[in-house]
């Protein structure tokens, strides 16, 4: 008799989570409804409602969109640093399932806002791209939580992986506040900062005017882009997450069978 | 009872030097690398004598990370193969110690190649490359590279993909570095008044002093188990 305990699906088996509504959650389904709502009335916000920049134009709109998604984009790879250190912490896999959701999502932010940067830019710089610090940033935070994805892929060992990317993860936003220093501190870019001074040689910028109905759409879209839609998005992706444990665990179950 | 911190420290410094100096395996490997780096720089740049001047401090900092990048590999490769990474981890000794100590061996290897590179770039660049402030950049950013590059090749070592994977997790992050690396060596080089680029030694001394102060304390969540 074959004495030796059967381990092939017993990491599999131990995270076995509980039942889940394989529903969508009420509160889920009304986060996603607000989000879309305020997605639509941010767009009416930064079309219709703020009047045209008088420099630059109708082109200027896309900003309201631009920059209130790379702050989503950063709010998202914040959320991705909490789940790495409460998963050291607490060893709960719910906080790795947090931050893989906050890398994918952040990334999909990045690149809205890395598309609508560069369709402004195009008019306004007459590039698509330049090798700008702030652009260089952009690329490079993208590259990074796109390491900690092949990072993710290459451990096999569940519980190495999710400690692995808690680390990466942290290292990550690490990065990520010392480049923005580094382009604060020596601001030799032509990319225009909205709040604070440009600097001298930045090409493009423009003065929010309140009266003009700018602030305010700036305002909408930093709450639907930099808020809900992170955090709609997120959760989603979570709840993805625990239902493709929860099948792993069905098939595995299947299989013992 | 605990072995001193220090003391672990010296120790696995002093057993990474010795069996560099009988094998001769990792700094032949890397130097022989930064060579091959150089001599093809120069040729894909097609470099004139201005350019060569202007693009010289790129050069020698994307040659020093790879280098660096191979021996950082080889060397907690090593560890790990050689079941010498349990063994340090059974001894009573401060998981962090482990790390100073490994990375005081990488940091002595990427300076030695980088103290050799910057002559011979000096000779076969035609750039007069010799300053003591280069050496302060030197110094510095190697020890930036290997204080990340330690933490990294060891999650690395553990993985499925291995070497390969270190030049991808790394480099990103090791933007910081080569960045403020490249500006204050270029400053230097090009004999700016040092109010220019001491602000970028500046800030490499800081982001040094970041990386470092983060891996040490998460070294322990990368050698569990």
């Amino acid at each position: 008799m074959n004495i030796a305990p059967d381990l092939s699906f017993s990491e599999v088996a131990l995270e076995q989570p509980a039942r889940l509504r394989i529903g969508v959650p009420r509160l889920l389904a009304a986060l996603t409804a607000l989000t879309l709502i305020g997605v639509g009335f941010g767009l009416y916000m930064a079309l219709g409602f703020a009047k045209a920049d008088a420099k630059q134009g109708e082109i200027q709109r896309i900003f309201y969109i631009h920059m209130p998604a790379f702050i989503g984009a950063f709010m998202a790879f914040a959320a991705t640093t909490f789940g790495g250190f409460m998963y050291l912490r607490t060893r709960k896999a719910k906080w790795d399932a947090l931050a893989l959701a906050g890398v994918e999502v952040g990334l999909a932010l990045a690149a809205v806002n890395l598309v609508t940067g560069m369709i402004w830019a195009k008019p306004i710089w007459n590039a698509w791209w330049t090798w700008d610090p702030r652009l260089t940033l952009e690329a490079i935070m993208m590259l990074t939580y796109a390491a900690y994805l092949v990072l993710r892929a290459s451990i096999s060992h569940a519980e190495t992986r999710r400690r692995f990317a808690s680390v990466y993860g942290m290292l990550a936003i690490l990065l990520v506040i010392m480049v923005i220093m580094i382009s604060r501190i020596k601001p030799d870019t032509i990319h225009p900062t909205v709040f604070g001074p440009s600097a001298q040689q930045a090409r493009g910028t423009f003065e929010l005017d309140a009266s003009a109905g700018m602030s305010a759409a700036l305002g909408v879209n930093m709450l639907v882009w930099a808020i809900l839609v992170p955090a709609t998005l997120i959760w989603h992706r979570i709840r993805l997450n625990n239902l493709i444990e929860r099948l792993n665990a069905l098939k595995a179950r299947l299989a013992d069978r | 009872m605990q072995t001193p911190f220090f003391r672990v420290v010296y120790s696995i410094l002093v057993k990474d030097l010795q069996a560099e100096f009988r094998s001769r395996e990792l700094l032949s490997l890397m130097v022989i690398f930064a060579l091959l780096s150089l001599l093809i720089f120069s040729f894909a740049l097609e470099l004139d004598r201005i350019a060569r001047e202007e693009s010289i401090s790129g050069v020698l900092w994307v040659t020093v990370a790879f280098a660096s990048i191979i021996g950082l590999n080889r060397s907690l490769t090593i560890e790990r193969e050689q079941g010498n990474l349990d063994a340090l981890l059974i001894a009573p000794i401060h998981r962090a110690a482990i790390f100073v100590g490994k990375m005081a061996g990488n940091f002595l290897f990427a300076l030695i190649v980088g103290a050799l590179l910057v002559p011979i770039a000096a000779l076969i660049y035609n750039v007069p490359l010799l300053s003591a402030w280069l050496a302060v950049v030197l110094l510095l950013g190697t020890l930036g590279l290997s204080a990340v590059g330690t933490l990294l090749a060891t999650m690395t070592a553990q993985t499925r993909t291995r070497e390969s994977l270190l030049p991808v997790v790394m480099l990103p992050l090791a933007l910081p570095i080569v960045l403020t690396a490249v500006r204050a060596t270029t400053g230097i080089l090009s004999a700016q008044p040092s109010a220019d680029w001491l602000g970028w030694l500046q800030l490499l001394a800081f982001v040094d002093a970041a990386y470092f102060a983060a891996c040490f304390v998460m070294f322990e969540f990368v050698i569990e188990a």
